[in-house]
């Protein structure tokens, strides 16, 4: 009986893994393969390089920079859309009339996708008729060459990011506090605790996992989306924009260097799981789960 | 001196009246029940005293001070929910003393009340767990001592023991009632179980859609209820209400004794449990209405089989049929005699 039903569970898993397999694992374990080669020149095959692919990183300036870049950006768009996005739950949680259409109007950026978000910005970043320096020429300021200027260019983009994804994580925390128990703010008013002293004792503590789950995915995507620098820099001013899988997207079809891209791709890999790992712990163990 | 003055309180929704203009004070040191059934406006009515529900008219005082547009917190009572409403991520020490904490009361002060309320609530051992590590019992206890260690002169109790089995129910009942009369708390407790507020309260203000039914002693409400909807609620089973045209006869099932020359009567059916069985009978001689009888013991009576009942005068209640108010206490003529009552009654002028 026992046995049978351990069958019986394989089989029930078995579709999922073939596809988790054949499109997950087995193309990781390749592309860990195929790092290890020069790329084929002409007819030649190509050849063994060991890790000469992953020391040639090393001294890659492009790829530092690049590593650099979406360090910056992951700082400067996950903590700033996730207080947003804790913000605008609490706003559209309250008693507020017209409480449905705001939610709306702070989901709908979330709705488009990427490259049509990166077309509307393109239009507010021109700099001869972007809305942005229309409004700073007409209060008397000279305008910024939003993404031209390398000292302005990631930060446009992460301006851009933070709209597009504080409404999403929005979802999340208004979900969350939808579940609250809405005693246990009755049980504070009665204790006369402070709408402050409710948020940080009650209502930020009870969010935490939701916190966690919010800020996993936010650093995945700081790593993860790139669509939008197709559409607005394509990496430039001078790479002050490239981004990591940006530049394994060059290096692969721009450069037709597909094993150094293999290369990059596994060091991207890694350091995502890194980081994750590291998330949960440090944030595991401060989180109550009901 | 009453503590608590409820003048014309009164709430509505849309379309919803759930309480219609009651009043009532409660005095220091008083156990007093909120009773009625479900979705008379018992919460609402607690909710607007606390500060939770604004009130569409009327006035709430506390200690001679007018409280009516107060926020919760500065109300001075205490409140205990009946789903607990502790705080999930919280210890329980963290938990009973979060009300001293957010009012700033000092650490040392802090210490000396907590363990002064563990220590009542039988709580010392559970300090640093969660609530989710401890029974419902205990997490009751927790929020009890939440109420207690504010030292608020009036504490608000809504259904506080619903969510325990029948057992521990009882033995909290009497652990709670011990506690009030200890720490002389005046106790506004909201139930809908008769039994909680017979055994528990020093009054009751029985409460009927939104309207005060009547208020008055455990006593006064079981021996003289003011209408039939007081009647049928206390008491268990309810009081028998026989009709006999212009008025209603009420008699409870434990006051009914079998006699050998009493009004015949026949078996329906027999509902033992355990230490007295509830028989059903009907009455030939009234147009065979079904009441029911309560006798001590088991007794197994074969449907069908005769029987004659009766009752002492002095504990049949008289209602107006139409009106369901009790009228004034005149003493029948016993039934037994089968004369029929013609007599006009006047209303009640005392409920
Ligand atoms: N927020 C609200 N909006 C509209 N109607 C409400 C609201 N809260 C309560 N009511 C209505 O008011 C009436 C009284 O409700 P209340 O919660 O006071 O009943 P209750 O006596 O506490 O009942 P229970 O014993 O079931 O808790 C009910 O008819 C209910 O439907
Ligand atoms: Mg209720």
């Amino acid at each position: 009986m026992n046995r049978f039903n351990q069958l019986y569970a394989w089989l029930m898993l078995l579709p999922a893994l073939v596809l988790l397999l054949a499109f997950t694992h087995i193309p990781a374990l390749t592309t860990l393969w195929h790092s290890l080669f020069f790329p084929a020149r002409g007819r030649n095959p190509s050849e063994f390089a060991g890790l000469e692919n992953y020391r040639s990183m090393l001294d890659d300036a492009v790829f530092w920079q690049a590593f650099h870049n979406n360090l910056w950006y992951a700082i400067g768009t996950v903590p700033t859309s996730m207080a947003l996005a804790l913000a605008m739950a609490l706003w559209v949680n309250s008693k507020i009339s017209g409480r449905a259409a705001l939610r709306l109007a702070y989901f709908t950026p979330t709705m488009l996708p990427m490259i049509a978000v990166a077309n509307i910005w393109l239009f507010f970043y021109t700099p001869e008729i972007g809305l942005f320096n229309k409004i700073l020429n007409s209060v008397g300021l000279t305008g910024i060459n939003w993404l031209g200027d390398p000292n302005w260019a990631l930060i446009s983009l992460m301006l851009m990011t933070i709209w597009k994804e504080s409404g999403f994580f929005m979802i999340f925390y208004l979900a969350a506090l939808q579940s609250l128990n809405k005693d246990i703010y009755a049980a504070a008013a009665v204790e006369n605790a402070s709408p402050l002293y409710v948020f940080r004792r009650i209502t930020l503590p009870l969010l935490m996992p939701t916190t966690l789950f919010v800020l996993v995915n936010a650093v995945l995507n700081a790593f993860k989306l790139v669509d939008h620098l197709f559409i607005l820099t394509k990496g430039g001013p001078n790479n002050a924009t490239n981004l990591l899988l940006y530049y394994i997207y060059e290096n692969a079809f721009s450069f037709f260097d597909s094993n150094y891209a293999a290369a990059l791709t596994l060091v991207l890999l890694i350091l995502l799981i890194l980081l994750a790992v590291v998330q949960f712990l440090l944030v595991e163990r401060r989180i109550h789960y009901r | 001196m009453s503590q608590l003055e409820i003048r014309q309180l009164r709430k509505e929704w849309q379309e919803t009246l759930a309480v219609k203009n009651i009043s009532f004070e409660i005095a220091q040191g008083e156990f007093v029940a909120l009773l009625g059934p479900s979705g008379c406006g018992k919460s609402t009515t607690l909710k607007m005293i606390a500060g939770l529900e604004h009130p569409s008219s009327g006035s709430i005082s506390l200690n001679g001070q007018d409280i009516t547009h107060l926020p919760p917190g500065k109300r001075g009572l205490a409140m205990v929910f009946q789903s607990y409403a502790l705080f999930p991520h919280l210890s329980i020490a963290e938990n009973i003393v979060f009300g001293l904490k957010a009012r700033g009361v000092g650490a040392l002060e802090r210490d000396q009340r907590l363990k002064r309320v563990t220590d009542l609530v039988n709580l010392g051992d559970h300090l640093s767990k969660r609530p989710s590590q401890l029974s419902g019992g205990q997490c009751q206890r927790v929020a009890l001592a939440r109420a207690i260690i504010a030292e608020a002169p009036l504490c608000l109790m809504d259904e506080p023991l619903s969510n325990l089995d029948a057992k521990l129910r009882n033995e909290m009942r009497a652990e709670l009632r011990a506690l009030q009369q200890r720490l002389g708390m005046t106790v506004l407790y909201v139930t809908h179980d008769q039994v909680e507020a017979m055994s528990m309260a020093d009054r009751i203000l029985l409460l009927n859609q939104g309207e005060i039914a009547q208020c008055g002693t455990p006593n006064a409400l079981y021996q003289t209820p003011a209408s039939t909807f007081v009647a049928r609620f206390i008491g268990n089973p309810p009081m028998n209400l026989i009709n006999k045209g212009s008025f209603l006869l009420g008699i409870r099932p434990e006051h009914i004794h079998l006699a050998t020359d009493g009004i015949a009567a026949e078996v329906i059916r027999c509902d033992y449990h355990g230490a007295d069985t509830i028989i059903d009978i009907s009455l030939p001689s009234l147009s065979h209405q079904t009441i029911k009888l309560r006798l001590p013991g088991h007794q197994l009576l074969a449907a069908g089989s005769a029987l004659n009942i009766n009752w002492r005068s002095q504990d049949q209640h008289v209602f107006c049929s139409t009106t369901g108010q009790r009228l004034s206490d005149y003493v029948l003529p016993t039934l037994t005699t089968h004369s029929l009552i013609q007599k006009e009654f006047h209303h009640d002028t005392q409920h």
